[in-house]
């Protein structure tokens, strides 16, 4: 049998298409593969940038904060609190930067072709990960050094470190096609990303804030899950409040862009 | 036979203006604003009620100028843009090259591109290692597979790219031109594998300049203009009736009202126009006959030489040509008051096909230079070349390029 295609103006709010990106699934493939294929082309230390990011940024935090600013609540070694922080956090930062620009980056395929549009910042925002497992390789060869005994809560890393990547998704779609038709995006989501870094607890344990302020701090759905993160892997105690509010917050969030995204779509290709 | 691809109605708008154009506080003025005051916004109006039908196994050209609708057309077709008004049915699936090589990477080698590129094309991955030493020998480039396509040239590039497009077999091809590339045996090569396509029962939707390709591909055309459709029916019959008006083209300029027409105190510009060798005003010119540049003009005072002068450029706005009248009659001599036609004949043989622009001035040259007026692009012609054998074409059927093309004269001796 043959399908039909219908080509009709206006879009309604509820079509997601989803069925449209299971067809192109292997574009979606071929993307990601592409992304994470250039990504460190014509560089001479190639992926050890993966690698060097992390580290330097641990060794800086861990110099400031030994010497003047002392965390006595985390009962486990700064640097591996500042890692596992960092290393969510280089993710999140640097997949919504490159999903932001992704769109307006590839022009002629945007104008020049048929194609589920969410397969572009989804793409650059899974080429990500390639960043993310090499920090993750890291961070186990720093946990195996300290001698971090495991629990049963590892089981939970991934939980989180996919619901980083879903956040990451949220808001690399929605800036995506906001940057499209307001550049402006380009300029204030670095600003943006660098104070939502100060405002989670990458570097600093939550715990320094009273407790009005952490229940305040856990609207940030990059706080429960840092949280989330950090226990499952040192195995201290789950803050559920935090957690279930950044799972709320991240499915919500997701679905708004989704949402946006699909409305915006159709004008891409004029707009661009 | 069946109906494929049912177009209804169809409108695209195009709102030009700033980047906010659409904010929200924008969307609100204007339709709080509507009702009550007809608030002209610029638009664009690039297709105006399109309805065609294509059946099962047909080849559609599609012709028209620069700005006639065509792109847009396409562009929806392909679903890259959605219309203002109208629908679109497509039964089966869809395959568009409105451009070769869309999504290759530089940094990528010829063999990585050829997946990305399959997969963008709408190809499986499967599909693509079945047909892949197929693609490869149409692409004349085996030993380069793994170099980066950043190191090729161009022509290879374009051979890469259009052998992926080629083995795409969809039901429903959309080609936009992108046979103007390469060199002219491996065009040969698209238009013959263009050619299969349409055989094998597959229908193809083909947009062209090039009339002798249209009727020779296609068994049914469309000819847009300003946003509509103006001439459908037998491709061969299209391209020829399209050939002979000025679709498109601004051939004749009137100035009506004499206070916004070009002058001086000497003369004023009343008409301009492009005609044939009959005489009559035409758009469209063959390659191999006389074009004339006509002016009316009013010598509003006696006593100056007044000469028309014209300049003609092409698409490209490069400046071909500045024409004069030179004549020994009207050179040397003052015009009296009065209402004066001079007509500027282009030889055949001499143009280069494509669209042209003319501006139009009146000058005084003895005793000091003078210009009474000069006006840009007055009126427009296009040029096409019938591919008879007998033009400097010859018997190449590719874009030739060059600003001119003129028949000049051959004298080869075997000398031993």
């Amino acid at each position: 049998m043959q399908e039909t295609i219908k080509i009709k103006p206006g879009n309604s709010w509820l079509n997601l298409d989803l069925k449209d990106l299971w067809i192109y699934r292997e574009l979606l493939y071929f993307m990601t593969w592409r992304d994470v294929k250039i990504r460190y082309k014509q560089t001479t230390i190639g992926v050890f940038w993966a690698v060097l990011q992390p580290v330097l940024t641990t060794a800086i935090f861990t110099i400031i904060f030994s010497s003047f600013a002392r965390f006595d609540s985390i009962n486990v070694p700064y640097p591996l609190f500042a890692l596992s922080g960092i290393l969510v956090w280089l993710y999140v930062n640097t997949s919504i930067t490159m999903a932001s620009n992704s769109l307006i980056g590839n022009t002629n395929l945007v104008t020049k072709i048929y194609f589920p549009r969410l397969i572009v910042p989804i793409a650059a925002t899974l080429s990500g990960l390639i960043d993310l497992l090499f920090g993750i390789f890291l961070l186990v060869l720093l946990m195996l050094y300290y001698g971090v005994n495991l629990t049963w809560q590892i089981i939970f890393a991934p939980v989180f470190v996919l619901l980083a990547i879903l956040l990451t998704l949220a808001f690399g779609t929605l800036f995506s096609a906001v940057n499209v038709r307001f550049r402006d995006v380009k300029f204030a989501l670095p600003f943006a990303l660098q104070i939502w870094m100060f405002l989670s607890p990458v570097f600093y344990p939550l715990e320094i804030l009273s407790e009005k302020w952490q229940a305040f701090f856990a609207l940030n759905p990059l706080t429960g899950i840092l949280q989330g993160f950090r226990a499952s892997l040192f195995g201290t105690p789950f803050d559920w409040f935090s957690i279930s509010l950044s799972v709320a917050l991240t499915f919500i969030l997701f679905m708004l862009a989704l949402l946006v995204f699909k409305r915006m779509e159709d004008d891409f290709a004029d707009l661009i | 036979m069946t109906t494929v691809i049912k177009v209804e109605n169809l409108s695209k708008v195009y709102k030009l203006g700033g980047a906010n154009h659409n904010s929200l506080r924008d969307a609100l003025a204007s339709f709080v604003r509507k009702p009550f005051a007809g608030r002209k916004k610029e638009e664009l109006h690039a297709l105006k009620n399109v309805s065609f039908e294509v059946k099962e196994g047909e080849t559609l050209g599609i012709i028209g100028n620069n700005g006639a609708g065509k792109s847009t057309l396409l562009k929806i077709l392909s679903r890259i843009t959605k219309p203002t008004t109208g629908v679109v049915e497509l039964c089966g699936r869809v395959g568009s090259l409105l451009e070769v090589g869309t999504g290759f990477h530089s940094e990528l080698s010829g063999r990585e591109n050829m997946y990305l590129n399959g997969a963008i094309l709408g190809m499986k991955r499967t599909e693509i290692e079945n047909k892949f030493d197929e693609i490869v020998a149409f692409s004349e480039i085996e030993k380069f597979l793994d170099t980066p396509v950043k190191h090729y040239s161009s022509g290879m590039y374009m051979r890469l790219a259009f052998a992926v497009a080629a083995h795409l077999e969809p039901e429903i091809l959309i080609v936009d031109e992108v046979l103007a590339v390469g060199d002219h045996a491996f065009q040969k090569k698209c238009l013959n594998k263009m050619q299969d396509v349409s055989q094998s029962g597959r229908t193809v939707l083909f947009v062209s300049h090039d009339m002798s390709a249209i009727s020779r591909i296609c068994n049914r055309a469309i000819a847009l203009s300003g946003g509509k459709i103006v001439l459908e029916g037998d491709s061969a019959d299209v391209t020829r009736e399209y050939l002979s008006t000025s679709w498109g083209m601004n051939a004749e300029k009137i100035y009506e009202n004499a206070s916004n027409a070009p002058e001086s105190e000497f003369v004023r510009l009343k008409k301009a126009r492009i005609i044939n060798e009959q005489g009559e005003t035409r758009g469209s010119h063959d390659i191999r006959n006389r074009i004339g540049i006509e002016i009316t003009y009013e010598v509003l005072q006696s006593g100056k030489i007044l000469l028309p002068n014209y300049q003609v450029y092409n698409e490209g706005r490069v400046h071909l040509f500045t024409i004069q009248d030179v004549s020994k009659e009207w050179k040397p001599r003052e015009k009296e008051k009065g209402e004066y036609v001079s007509v500027g004949w282009i030889p055949g043989n001499l143009m280069a096909e494509g669209n042209f622009f003319v501006n139009i001035a009146v000058v005084t040259h003895l005793p000091t230079t003078i210009v009474h007026f000069h006006v840009r692009e007055v009126v427009s012609f296009d040029v096409t070349d019938p591919m008879t054998g007998d033009t400097a074409r010859g018997d190449f059927g590719g874009k030739m390029d060059g600003a001119v093309r003129p028949l000049v004269d051959w004298e080869t001796r075997i000398v031993k």
